[in-house]
């Protein structure tokens, strides 16, 4: 009975190799190699992206993204705070902003913040174009942040609050200094992903319009790749936001491994 | 407080029910200064709800509670700054986990009493060193025992000098063999004076410690006085009930 499991366990894993293998085969023997290699990597465009204008456009990416994830931060611990507030004018509208904006995609966010000038001829919005980006990306990241830090708050055992209250802390008291710490412990992880998609949305900054100066990773790779007629440096770009997002993803399971060490 | 009122907590006509079933029942309770008052009692009858309506993390339903001559029941009464002077002490400890056991202690004399930081350190080490813990005041919560965790618990509320103690089952959750350092801590504070409200199943504890038992059953006390009479003699057919079952099922009280 024990032998006959094991064994079927060992075929089943055998012929999922097996699929692998053949899906693996036929995509090798289909696939146009020589196109592949001078149209996706193309050596001499790969030296070129890497030299002219990456850097750049990775800074301007890594700009656009950390501002608006502290704007979006900043707002949605706001948000958090209303919606878990006892005054309910608070509530629905913490609530309404939040599935707005969720229930929106990024795009049509930019978009309608490309269209803001035309709206309103006279608004200047402050650091430009980093302050439209961080406006529009910290919007879109917000809605999401606040039900991060909301559920996070909401997860803190209900003694923690208790001990703080019999010690004569006030709620705000209490918020700041035993609440949300742990909180936030508690949401590295889903804030990371958010973090993580705030760097892949913030591909949609185009749409607000951008001068060469201030491209992004992927509108540089495209202008690029359209400037050359190659793909190279688009695939160069997309290697630039895997140069973020995995450290990032390391680096966060490497603190969550210390804090289960700590509890 | 005024010197000469000795009324240390006072409840009257206290009434408390969770979504409409009664926990609690027209309790009048009173306690005096330095005295020690254990409540026993089976599991619901209601004892954690009245500890907890003496600092008002229970709301009661009816009733008025004055503590240290301050009535919390008040809807004008600056319910957090009463509560400096109410020491709680919780069956799970609810330490903060993020914080040593020294920061444990010195966080509330920090935020709630605006102490520098030197002054608040210098409190929490003080109170540390008098539950026993003065080695251990970096260490976190995560890394010390049940019976540390409490202690420390013990000493960060006394590190806001408060006038009276409430224990909710403060041994309860704890390994037999780490009852006894907590109970010693406790045992100082009622030899120094101190006004204690504990809830315990240490039935040789309150007998040695309490100057008066009480005996809760369905939200109501059935019965109340010198240890030796509730515990020793009760009259109510209830207590000796409980204290039947209690000794049959521990047959070394604890
Ligand atoms: N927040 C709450 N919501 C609903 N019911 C509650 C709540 N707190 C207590 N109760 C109920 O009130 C009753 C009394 O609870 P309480 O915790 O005061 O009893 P206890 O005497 O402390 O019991 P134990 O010895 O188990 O701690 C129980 O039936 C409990 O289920
Ligand atoms: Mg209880």
């Amino acid at each position: 009975m024990r032998l006959s499991r094991r064994r079927r366990a060992r075929i089943v894993r055998a012929v999922q190799y097996l699929v692998l293998a053949a899906v693996a085969c036929v995509a090798g023997l289909l696939a146009d190699w020589p196109t592949i290699g001078h149209t996706f990597f193309d050596p001499a465009l790969i030296r070129q992206t890497l030299v002219h204008g990456l850097g750049l456009a990775l800074w301007h990416t890594v700009a656009y993204t950390v501002g608006a994830f502290v704007l979006g931060m900043v707002a949605g611990t706001l948000l958090a705070l209303m919606r878990l507030s006892s005054i309910g004018p608070y509530r629905w509208l913490a609530t309404a902003y939040i599935e707005f904006f969720r229930g929106l995609p990024a795009l049509v966010v930019f978009i309608a913040f490309s269209l803001l000038p035309l709206a309103f001829p006279s608004l200047s919005i402050p650091f430009d174009p980093y302050g439209t980006v961080w406006l529009a990306l910290g919007i879109v990241g917000s809605a999401y942040m606040a039900e991060t830090i909301r559920a996070g708050i909401q997860a803190v055992p209900k003694g923690q609050i208790e001990a703080a209250r019999s010690l004569g802390m006030t709620p705000a008291q209490t918020m700041r200094h035993v609440a949300l710490p742990q909180a936030f412990r508690i949401m590295i992880p889903p804030l990371t992903n958010e973090l993580i998609m705030l760097i892949k949305d913030s591909s949609l900054v185009f749409i607000v319009g951008l001068s060469a100066s201030d491209f992004d990773l992927t509108k540089f790779g495209r202008a690029s790749a359209n400037a050359n007629v190659n793909i190279t440096p688009l695939v160069v770009a997309g290697l630039g936001y895997l140069a973020i997002t995995l450290p990032l993803s390391i680096l966060v399971r490497r603190m969550e491994a210390r804090t289960a060490r700590t509890r | 407080m005024t010197a000469c009122s000795t009324q240390v907590v006072e409840l009257r006509g206290v009434g408390k029910s969770f979504a409409g079933t009664p926990v609690l029942a027209d309790i009048d309770f009173a306690v005096e200064r330095s005295e020690v008052v254990c409540v026993i009692g089976p599991s619901g009858s209601g004892k954690s709800t009245l500890l907890r309506c003496i600092n008002l993390l229970e709301q009661p339903d009816q009733g008025t509670v004055a503590v240290l001559d301050q009535e919390l029941t008040d809807p004008d009464c600056d319910i957090d700054s009463a509560r400096r002077r109410i020491g709680m002490v919780f069956q799970q400890f609810n330490l903060f986990p993020l914080h040593t056991a020294l920061e444990n202690c010195a966080l509330a004399p920090r935020t709630v009493l605006g102490m520098n930081r030197r002054e608040a350190r210098e409190r929490a080490r003080a109170e540390l060193d008098r539950v026993g813990l003065g080695d251990q005041i970096a260490s976190y919560p995560a890394h010390l025992s049940g019976g540390q965790q409490q202690r420390v618990a013990i000493a960060r509320a006394l590190a806001m000098a408060p006038e009276l103690m409430l224990f909710d089952e403060p041994t309860s959750a704890l390994d037999p063999e780490l009852v006894g350092d907590v109970l010693a801590s406790i045992r100082q504070l009622a030899v120094a004076g101190m006004t204690l409200i504990i809830v315990t199943h240490e039935m040789a504890f309150a007998r040695e410690i309490a100057d008066r038992v009480i005996f809760m059953d369905g939200g109501r006390i059935v019965e109340s006085g010198p240890p030796e009479a509730v515990i020793d003699a009760p009259r109510q057919s209830r207590t000796q009930t409980f204290l039947q079952r209690i000794t049959d099922r521990a047959p070394s009280p604890g």
